[in-house]
């Protein structure tokens, strides 16, 4: 990356935010994931019980897939939170491209979960014995929403880096 | 029962000598932390700490009420997995015992260990690769065969079962958390994506045994056992994480905190 400033101490925060956005980025998307996987673990799992441990219909795939999201989410929780420190004590924290981030990575994991993992796998269903569609819709348009207003925040942030290298160039 | 029989035969000679090796091991670290704190700075209290922890709770899963409820019931053999894979090498891996073995002993046999740590074998077998596949590739060897069952009715099986789930703990856990000098330090990323994997091995083998009971295993037993392997799993796991995560964010500070 070109932008890539060599000493630290001379930068305005503009331009560290500018500097670290990528890491903004994935500090938030990795957030986003294991904030919405640990509302469905704590919420649906353990205090609704409407979604099940093991469903006996779930296919050796669903284990794997199920088996590798909660592995990342419980692995991207901390170390999130780890990277968005880290970004605090450099000062290049950016609130806009980091919940631009969180709303990508929880989005996304809805959206998966809801279809690839319930409806393709078959991993299980949202709520057992009433009927499903009410709550699949709402289950999947809002992760769609939430993934909308996060790529829309993203090329928000995106575009006034580009500003910024722009301006840059025409000052030297 | 037929197994019974056996492993309390094993049992008139293996728990006294476990008993002397635990008070070997705890007596033998506290004497070498001693010692190597008069001759060099003084030997944290945590890591004796740690230690004595690390070694009670891996004997805690071979001997005493655990151990013996554990061939019985399956749910009480996956705690005593979780205190002799899981928490004992994370308290002995805290508990830094190769280098206090490099501080205790004397030059030539410290060169000579430490020439040992860098040899090609165990440079392969601490590679977190080669370290997640002896321990969940292990885990899964012994639940989804009929290794389980028959480690029931052989007394020799059943401790190197045991045995095993031991070193594959510890050493899984020593390639991921750097506290002892590691002669070819590789990348946190690295750590962390193998370690991702290994965790999600873990928590698709937990399911599995709750859909499939392992031979001999009862189904009420099997589900019970199988949560308990997911959820305590993270927990313990969650600890690794927060070491592994805080090392990296010590090892990242910038340049002019130094300066301060």
């Amino acid at each position: 990356m070109e932008f890539k400033p060599r000493n630290h101490k001379d930068l305005s925060i503009t331009e560290k935010r500018y500097a670290y956005s990528a890491r903004n980025l994935w500090s938030g998307i990795l957030f986003g994931i294991g904030l919405i996987a640990f509302i469905d673990e704590a919420i649906f799992h353990q205090l609704l019980h409407w979604h099940h441990f093991y469903d006996k219909s779930t296919s050796n795939i669903g284990l794997i897939s199920d088996g590798l999201f909660h592995a990342l989410s419980w692995f991207a929780t901390v170390g999130s939170l780890f990277m968005f420190a880290d970004l605090r004590r450099r000062k290049g924290f950016w609130l806009k491209r980091w919940t631009g981030g969180v709303l990508l990575g929880a989005g996304f994991f809805q959206l998966y979960d809801g279809i690839v993992q319930h409806k393709l796998m078959g991993l299980h269903q949202i709520r057992y014995n009433v009927d499903i569609r009410p709550y699949d819709l709402i289950w999947n348009i809002t992760a769609a929403t939430m993934i909308l207003i996060g790529i829309v925040l993203i090329i928000q942030t995106r575009r006034s880096i580009l500003n910024v290298k722009a301006d840059n160039r025409h000052a030297q | 029962m037929h197994s019974d029989g056996h492993l309390h035969d094993g049992g008139t000679w293996f728990e006294p000598m476990l008993l002397v090796s635990i008070a070997f091991f705890i007596v033998i670290y506290i004497g070498a932390a001693a010692y190597s704190g008069r001759r060099f700075k003084k030997w944290p209290a945590s890591r004796t700490l740690f230690w004595i922890l690390g070694v009670m709770s891996g004997a805690s899963a071979l001997v005493g009420p655990i151990a013996d409820r554990a061939h019985m019931d399956f749910t009480v053999h996956m705690v005593g997995h979780l205190l002799l894979g899981m928490i004992a090498p994370i308290f002995l891996v805290l508990a830094a015992p190769i280098t206090l073995a490099l501080r205790t002993l004397d030059v030539q046999s410290a060169r000579r260990l430490s020439g040992i740590l860098k040899s090609w074998p165990l440079r392969i077998l601490s590679n977190p690769i080669s370290a997640s596949i002896l321990n969940i590739g292990g885990l899964w060897v012994l639940y989804a065969t009929g290794l389980y069952g028959a480690m029931q009715h052989h007394i020799i099986l059943h401790a190197l079962v045991h045995f095993h789930v031991f070193a594959a703990g510890y050493l899984f856990t020593a390639s991921m958390i750097y506290i002892d000098p590691v002669p070819h330090p590789l990348s946190f990323k690295f750590r962390m994506i193998v370690f991702a994997l290994s965790l999600a091995g873990h928590d698709i083998l937990s399911k599995y045994i709750y859909a499939h009971p392992p031979s001999g295993v009862l189904k009420e037993q099997a589900e019970s056992g199988g949560m308990l392997m997911y959820y305590a799993g993270d927990a313990v796991d969650l600890v690794l994480i927060l070491i592994l995560c805080y090392q990296w964010f010590k090892a990242t500070r910038p340049r002019e905190s130094l300066a301060v």
